[in-house]
Parts: structure tokens; C-alpha cells; sequence
């Protein structure tokens, strides 16, 4: 009865148009590369609708394995795939959000070199991050996992020649690779506990357990471990320092890969495990205070950041930390739905900036742009929605998803909520100021004037080959191929938060309720989903985790709060860089040792590199190379080689053409044998 | 007794005879002593009935070989060795490795063997006998033997005949 | 009545002198006499044998050894005269080229 929805489709698409960019698109024209990309892409999206449109009248989970991958003993794995609803709404933001993300980057990478190459390496990541969310098993996901981490290696190292963009590539995939470490140990910790990697099959396992209350158990360690290969890919303490560097990539991999889609596989991948981190209090009192502690932290480097991406970069590190703090306390639908909004606005908010670094010729740093809302009004109303969105400011999407977030915080501890308050003023404040200085104020750039281009869809075919500059000069808008995702982004910014409204404020929470059945778990005093203190607790719950402590007013308030806090940071920004630009450089000359210190991101690179980096090289060079390469190996080798040589040069001697040492060694033999002759005669007399 | 007297006279002389060989330097003086070894040798083989043997050693061995041993020496003039420097294997571990062996081999021989003794004439080995051996028993190894012995005459002739081009060369020289 | 030990133990000296003679003489003529010592040495433990065991064989056997050492005493001379033609010297130790 259960229909095929040959599942295994979705992810496949993608990879037929890689490879066929990959191994002839450059023989293609750009027309001809485009439509493979945009086609194969957009065929996934369309089966994802498809799919959603079947949703309801499937049987869930809705598994379809293919064929059998592993098989040692007990242990196997399979090839398959899996829907429910959390992998239903990850594939939704996955596929539309990337196919918005792919339409855009054909107008904005028109002009690079390498065409072909980067819809490949697009069209790849799609591949693996489709099949990480639709994979039934651990090991499949991983494939995914590893898989994403490689093409965002490929993509932000795209343009390869600049040494700091190959280095940025680098770095990703190695802070990676310390999370991946954790991710593998967690599952050989699995597989030895429950002698499988399928969900279905480990989920259930993991029932019987109760929560690991005292100390650590092994249900502790696999999530912590867990977690571990999550901050890598998601970018959290301690292994969120190659986000930043990231930036070197096209603006548009930075959309996707590093604000909406891989980032948030980590936070995906801790939603998954739900059942395991739900019976271990430890590690998740861990997440969430990882996550606060990132959100905190990232969004004091923003407010001094420079560099338009790089405060975004920071700016997504900071609302990766609320996911995780959601998830921490146990509240893993609003993590996803914060997820999913943060797609939106976040998605956005890059590409409008990529909008914006194309109208200025290049130029990323803020303290020379300006005033540019007149001449590039399409991004300009766009990045606001955005902005506004992300500061928490209803009715937008960011509000809905951050309010609920908080308030879960602040139901598990007053503290979380009042570190995520004051992260989200200084996250109002840091977006803010960019809007501020990028869009208001006088013009400090250098590009040439506006010619009084309005907005109207051009081509900007022609133009020398350095990224982001084109050439023929003036402050104009983006075509129209880049405007249109920015707007259906903007759409979205408002409207996607309007599925999650809460109870309290007289909604219905459906995406609550969606999500419910995946975070049910047959604990009962685990449910701490879908409790809407304005509604009837569902009659299977009898106890409940964490009942609301408090009642509906109480929601209210702090919604009111934390909307305040949004429009202080508001007030504050325009405060400081649109009515007295001038104090901005006053504050930071007095506070000069704290400005000093976020300026340098916390001097956190330079640490890692005298703890780990330089004594890494050091030590591969002396010991690994000189010690062992050279000394034991290639000692072995060539000692091997010359020890032979320097016994054959000893034993060449006896051919000495002297016929009586020849005679002197046949005697000597000659009585050897005699001699044993003699001996075993006398021997069996 | 008169057996074991006539054994040790003629047995000191053949070690008599091959120790000066060892000792003489010159070569001449080496092939003498070898004849002398050789004819007490077929003294020793009469003491044991190979009268035929006896007769071989002295004709063939003695009367043929050592003078051509003696034509050699003469033929090249061979003079008193000199003293260069030989091979320190030889001296070193040859020696020592053959007198231990043979050592080894007399004690066993002299304390453990119990193969009896032997009578004087003990086996008497006229020609009629050995012949009668020789060509129906021996028939093939004998033939053999005389192509053999056709061979290296062919082989002498070929190696110790002067080429010509040595002959002009030395004539010119 | 003489043991048989005794024939074999002066067989074995005469052999032995024979090895000792090749090992520190020379000159190459000397050193072929001692090969021929040798074979005197080994020509006496056969004839002692047979007589033992009273088997004839062990004397045709002595007579097809010295069959053996005249044909080879023709040809190593001959090949010791090939050689003093070329080298100009019976001393061995001068005769090495087969050296590595």
C-alpha cells in the first residue's frame, strides 16, 4: 500500500547535472550550463513538492531501501532513504531555498571564469546534502555529512589562484574533519551498543533507557560526541572559526551553503538524535549552554565587524547558537523552525549583500559604502524585510521563531533567556548598523557616481574577469535574474513565520504540531513538544518534563520583551551611525582594550594557531618528517640498499683469483664434512 | 710380524718421501721424491697381493708420468721458487682445518674401527684375474677410459703446440 | 697380521700431505705432483679394501684411477706449458686475473 515515491530521485538529479557540468560543461556555452543546472535543481524542487502535495496520505516514517551496502556478521546497512516530517521540511527549505540560491548565482558568477565548475560543485553539494537529510541510517547521513563538507571545501576555494581563499578552503574542511572525528567515534560507540546505524532500529533501542541522571553513561558519551561533529559542521565554540574565513567564497555559496543549508545539518542531525540527547540531561544541558555561550559570543563580533560578509558570517554563527540552544532544552521544534526561518532571512540577507557588492564595484567593506538606498531600491527593500525579519521585529519570520525560542529558554532557565535577550539586542544592533551604514548617509566609496540608472534588467556580460567588479562604472541595480529570488526570499521573510504563531498570541502553531509526531517520544515524561499554554494538554501526556511555569500573561510580557529589545538596538544603531556618526569612534577610543579585543575576534585564531597550528607544523616537520620520514624510513631503505652493497663489496674479496685461498676453503670444507661423517658413524656404532 | 716389519719400513719410507716433497724448493728435487713415494707405494701393494696394481704403479705411474713430470721441468727450466706472498687463507685456515680432519680420522680409524686385519698376500691379483674382471665386468668403463686417454692426447698435442704467430713474433722479436 | 686401520691411516697421511703441499707451494708443476700424491694415497686405501673384503673390483678400480691420472697429467701439463708461454712464470700467486 505504500506508494514509491522512488525517493532516491531527489538526490540523484543533482548529481546528473554535476556531473554533466563537471565533465563537459566546459565545452558548453554559459546559456547551455545554466539550464543543466537550473534544470536538474529545479526538477528536485518539483519532486519535493510533489512529494509534500502525496505527504498526507503516507504511512510515516515512509522508508524505501534500495539495496543492501554492508553486510559483516550482525551489522549491515542499507542504501535507503526516509521521509517524515522533520526530513519533509528540511527538504522543502533544502531544495527551494537552493534552487532560489541557484537561479541568482547564474546572474551574479556571469562573469567569473570557471562556469561550469562552480554549477557543478552547486549541483554537488545538493546532491550530498539531500541525501544526508532523506538517508534512514547514520552511515548514509554521514556520506552526506562528509560529502557537504567537500564541496563547500571546492566551493569556497573557488577562486583558487588567491592564496587566502585556497587557505579559507583548507581550514573549513580541516575544523570539519576535528567534528567529523567526533561524529565517527559516536557511531562505532552506536554500533557496538545497538549493533545498528538505522535509525528506526537505534531509536528504538535507545526506548528502554531511562535518562541518564547520574553521571555519565555511555547514552552521554554518544551524545557528546554527537555534538561534537555538530559544532563543526554548524559552527559552534569551539570549532566555529572557519565560518568567517568562509567569506572567500562567491557570496551565493555563502548563501547557501553557509547560512541556510550545511550549517544547519548539524542542528538538523541533533534533531534527529532526539531520542538519545533526550535521555542524556548532561549533554543536552551541554547544547544549550554551547549554544548560548556562541550566540553571545558571535554577536559581540559582529557589532565591530567591518566587512559586510563577515558580519554576516557572525551574525549566522550567533543564530546557529539559538538552534542549538532550542535543541538543548529540549525544544527541537522551534530549533527547526528557527532553522527554517533563518533559511529566509539569512539566505537573503547574502544574497542582497552580493547585490550590493555588485552594485559597488567590489567593494565589501562598509566604511565606504552609503547612502545607496536611492540607487539600488530592489535590494534596498529586500535586505530591509531581511533585517527586520532577523531582528525579531513582528510580524516578521525571525520574530515567531526567536520569541519562541526565548521563551523555551527561559522555562528551562532565567539565564538562557536573559544571555539569548541580550544577544538578540545586540544582534538588532549589529544588523541594524549595516543597514545604517550601507544604505543611508553619504556615499564614502569610489566607484563612479550614479548615472541615474533606475532599476532595469541588464546583462552585465561584459567586464574584466575579477570577482565582483565589472567594469563599467556607476552604482546600478542588480539584473533582473538576481531580483527575483531576492524578492520571493523577502516574501518569505515575512509570511514564514506565520505557520508557527503561538497559542498565546492566538495561532494555531501548526508547525509545532507537524513536527509533533517526529519529537513524540514513547517517554512520557520526556514530552516537552507542542504545549501551548493556551491549550489542553493532548490526553497521552500524564506528566509532562517541564510544565510552563507560568500562564498566558506571563508569554505575553516577555514577547513584549523581547521585542523592545529588538527596537533598542534599532534606536541604538540609528543613534550611532545615522544622527552621530561621530560617536562610534569616540566610544571605541575610550573603551579601547574591549574594542580592541572584538575587533580581533578575541584574538581566537591567533590562539588556535599557537596552540595547535604551530606546534602541528612543528612537530610534523622535526619528527614526523626529518624524524621518521627521513630517519627510519628512508634510512631503512637506503640502509637496506647500502648495507647490501656493503657486504657484496666485503664478500667480493674471496674471489680473490688466488688458487690456494680457493684450495684453503676447499680444505676447510672438505674436513668439515669428514668430520661430521665421522662423527654420525660413530655415532650409530 | 715379518708382515707388520716390511708395512712400517716402507710406509716411513712413503711419508719419508712425501713430506720432502713439501720440503724440497725446487721442483726436480720434488719429483724425485715422488718417485720414490710411488715405488714404495707398489712395495705396499705387493704386501697386500695386487701384484698386477704393483706392476701398473711402477711402469705407468712412476715410468711414464713422473718422467714427464721430469720432461716438464726440464722443458721449462724451472727454477728455485720464489718467496711471494701467499694466500692467508690457506695458511691460516687450510692447514689447520686439514691436520684437525685428519686427526679426527685416525683416532677414529685407530680406536673404533673393528674391520679386522689383513694377511699378507691376502688377495692375490694376477693378471689373469684382473683382466678377466676387467673385460666382462668392466667392459664399458674400460672402453671409455681408452677414448678418454684419446682425448687428452688430442687435447696436449692441441694446447702445448707453439702457434704460428707466436713463433714469427719471437723470431722478429 | 696388520689391521686394516693401519693401511688406511697411511693412506690418509699420504693424502693429507698432499692437500698440505697444494695449499703452500708455489710452483705449479709441485702443486700437480702433490695432486698426484694424493691419488697415490687414495690408489692404497683401495687396494687395503679389497683385500678386506676380498673383492678384485676394489684393483680394477686403482687401475682405471691411474688410467685417469696419466690422461690428466698430459692435459695439465700441457696446459701449464699453454700457460708459461703467455705468463712467463710458474709462480701461481701470478696467475689471478679471474679476480673481482
Amino acid at each position: 500500500m505504500t506508494p514509491n515515491l522512488h525517493l532516491w530521485l531527489i538526490p540523484i538529479l543533482p548529481l546528473i547535472g554535476a556531473a554533466i557540468n563537471g565533465l563537459v560543461g566546459k565545452r558548453f556555452s554559459r546559456h547551455a550550463v545554466a539550464a543543466v543546472a537550473l534544470g536538474f535543481c529545479g526538477a528536485a524542487f518539483a519532486m519535493a513538492l510533489w512529494i509534500a502535495a502525496q505527504f498526507s496520505s503516507l504511512a510515516l516514517p515512509h522508508v524505501e531501501a534500495l539495496t543492501s551496502w554492508l553486510n559483516s556478521g550482525t551489522f549491515s546497512v542499507d542504501y535507503s532513504f526516509a521521509l517524515d516530517q522533520l526530513s519533509l521540511v528540511m527538504l522543502l527549505i533544502v531544495t527551494g531555498v537552493g534552487f532560489l540560491i541557484h537561479i541568482y548565482s547564474v546572474g551574479y558568477m556571469w562573469e567569473e571564469g570557471g562556469y561550469y565548475r562552480f554549477f557543478s560543485y552547486l549541483n554537488l553539494f545538493m546532491f550530498f546534502m539531500l541525501t544526508l537529510v532523506l538517508a534512514s541510517n547514520y552511515l548514509l547521513m554521514f556520506v552526506g555529512w562528509e560529502g557537504v563538507g567537500l564541496a563547500s571545501y571546492l566551493l569556497i576555494g573557488f577562486f583558487f589562484i588567491r592564496d587566502s581563499a585556497a587557505a579559507a578552503g583548507k581550514k573549513a574542511f580541516i575544523v570539519n574533519r576535528i567534528g567529523d572525528f567526533g561524529f565517527l567515534i559516536a557511531l562505532f560507540l552506536m554500533i557496538k551498543h545497538f549493533g545498528s546505524l538505522d535509525f528506526q532500529k537505534v531509536f528504538d533501542a535507545v526506548k528502554p533507557y531511562s535518562p541518564e541522571t547520574a553521571g555519565v553513561g555511555f547514552l552521554t558519551a554518544i551524545a557528546l560526541l554527537l555534538l561534537l561533529g555538530a559544532c563543526g559542521k554548524s559552527a559552534q565554540i569551539p570549532l566555529y572559526v572557519w565560518l568567517p574565513d568562509a567569506m572567500e567564497g562567491p557570496t551565493p555559496v555563502s548563501a547557501l551553503i553557509h547560512a541556510a543549508t550545511m550549517v544547519t545539518a548539524g542542528v538538523y542531525m541533533v534533531a534527529r538524535s532526539h531520542a538519545i540527547f533526550e535521555r542524556a540531561p548532561s549533554a543536552l544541558m551541554v547544547v544549550a549552554i554551547i549554544g548560548t555561550l556562541t550566540a553571545f559570543f558571535a554577536a559581540t563580533i559582529g557589532i565591530a565587524q567591518t566587512d559586510i560578509k563577515k558580519v554576516l558570517a557572525y551574525s549566522t554563527i550567533s543564530q546557529l547558537g539559538y538552534m542549538f540552544l532550542a535543541c538543548g532544552v529540549a525544544a527541537f521544534s522551534a530549533g527547526i523552525f528557527h532553522l527554517m526561518t533563518h533559511a529566509f532571512f539569512k539566505g537573503l540577507l547574502f544574497l542582497a549583500a552580493g547585490s550590493v557588492i555588485h552594485a559597488v564595484g567590489g567593494e565589501q567593506d562598509m566604511r565606504k559604502m552609503g547612502g545607496l538606498r536611492k540607487k539600488i531600491p530592489w535590494t534596498f527593500w529586500t535586505m530591509t524585510f531581511a533585517t527586520i525579519a532577523i531582528a525579531g521585529i513582528p510580524p516578521f519570520a525571525g520574530f515567531f521563531s526567536k520569541d519562541e525560542i526565548l521563551w523555551r529558554a527561559y522555562q528551562a532557565s532565567w539565564i538562557y533567556w536573559l544571555v539569548g535577550l541580550v544577544t538578540a539586542l545586540l544582534t538588532s544592533f549589529y544588523m541594524f548598523r549595516l543597514w545604517f551604514m550601507t544604505f543611508f548617509g553619504e556615499y564614502r566609496g569610489e566607484a563612479e557616481a550614479s548615472h541615474g540608472h533606475e532599476e532595469h534588467a541588464h546583462d552585465s556580460r561584459a567586464g574584466a574577469p575579477a570577482p565582483h567588479s565589472h567594469g563599467h562604472g556607476g552604482i546600478h541595480e542588480s539584473p533582473a535574474i538576481m531580483v527575483v529570488p531576492l524578492v520571493i526570499l523577502a516574501v518569505l521573510s515575512l509570511v514564514g513565520g506565520w505557520v508557527g504563531v503561538p497559542g498565546s498570541l492566538g495561532g494555531g502553531n501548526h508547525f509545532d504540531k507537524f513536527l509533533g509526531p517526529v519529537f513524540r517520544s514513547s517517554t512520557p515524561a520526556l514530552n516537552t513538544e507542542h504545549v501551548q499554554p493556551g491549550e489542553a494538554a493532548p490526553p497521552e501526556q500524564t506528566t509532562e518534563g517541564t510544565e510552563p511555569k507560568t500562564g498566558r500573561s506571563t508569554e505575553i510580557l516577555f514577547t513584549g520583551i523581547s521585542v523592545g529589545a529588538g527596537l533598542l538596538g534599532l534606536f541604538l544603531a540609528w543613534l550611532l551611525y545615522l544622527h552621530s556618526p561621530q560617536l562610534p569612534d569616540r566610544i571605541a577610543s575610550s573603551m579601547h582594550g574591549l574594542y580592541s579585543t572584538i575587533a580581533h575576534k578575541y584574538w581566537i585564531d591567533e590562539l588556535y594557531a599557537w596552540l595547535f597550528v604551530k606546534p602541528l607544523i612543528a612537530i610534523s616537520g622535526v619528527v614526523f618528517w626529518r624524524g621518521i620520514d627521513q630517519g627510519v624510513i628512508d634510512a631503512a631503505l637506503n640502509g637496506s640498499a647500502d648495507g647490501a652493497r656493503e657486504l657484496s663489496d666485503e664478500v667480493r674479496h674471496m674471489q680473490s683469483g688466488n688458487l690456494r685461498s680457493y684450495a684453503g676453503w676447499i680444505a676447510v670444507g672438505a674436513a668439515a664434512v669428514i668430520a661430521y661423517m665421522v662423527w654420525t658413524g660413530l655415532r650409530t656404532q | 710380524m715379518f708382515h707388520l716389519i716390511l708395512f712400517s719400513v716402507f710406509g716411513a719410507i712413503c711419508v719419508a718421501g712425501a713430506v720432502n716433497l713439501l720440503l724440497q724448493s725446487h721442483p726436480i728435487n720434488s719429483a724425485l721424491s715422488l718417485v720414490v713415494v710411488m715405488g714404495s707405494l707398489a712395495v705396499e701393494f705387493l704386501l697386500l697381493g695386487a701384484e698386477f696394481v704393483a706392476a701398473i704403479q711402477v711402469i705407468v705411474y712412476a715410468g711414464a708420468v713422473m718422467v714427464l713430470f721430469v720432461f716438464v721441468i726440464m722443458l721449462l727450466n724451472a727454477g728455485v721458487e720464489e718467496r711471494t706472498s701467499g694466500s692467508r687463507v690457506a695458511w691460516l685456515l687450510g692447514i689447520p682445518a686439514v691436520l684437525a680432519g685428519m686427526v679426527i680420522v685416525c683416532w677414529a680409524l685407530l680406536t673404533h674401527s673393528n674391520a679386522g686385519s689383513a694377511a699378507i698376500g691376502a688377495l692375490r691379483g694376477d693378471p689373469a684375474a684382473i683382466a678377466q674382471l676387467l673385460f666382462h665386468q668392466f667392459l664399458l668403463p674400460f672402453e671409455v677410459t681408452s677414448i678418454l686417454v684419446l682425448i687428452a692426447i688430442m687435447g696436449a698435442v692441441v694446447l702445448a703446440a707453439r702457434s704460428q704467430t707466436v713463433e714469427r713474433s719471437k723470431r722478429e722479436g | 697380521m696388520v689391521p686394516l686401520s693401519y693401511y688406511l691411516v697411511l693412506s690418509g697421511i699420504l693424502f693429507a700431505c698432499g692437500v698440505v703441499g697444494f695449499l703452500i707451494k708455489r710452483n705449479i708443476i709441485t702443486i700437480f705432483m702433490s695432486i698426484e700424491l694424493m691419488l697415490n694415497g687414495v690408489n692404497l686405501s683401495f687396494v687395503a679394501f679389497a683385500a678386506r673384503w676380498q673383492q678384485l673390483s676394489g684393483q680394477v678400480f686403482v687401475f682405471f684411477v691411474m688410467v685417469v691420472a696419466a690422461a690428466e697429467a698430459a692435459v695439465g701439463l700441457a696446459i701449464i706449458i699453454a700457460l708459461f708461454r703467455t705468463r712467463e712464470t710458474l709462480n701461481i700467486d701470478q696467475v689471478n686475473l679471474l679476480k673481482l
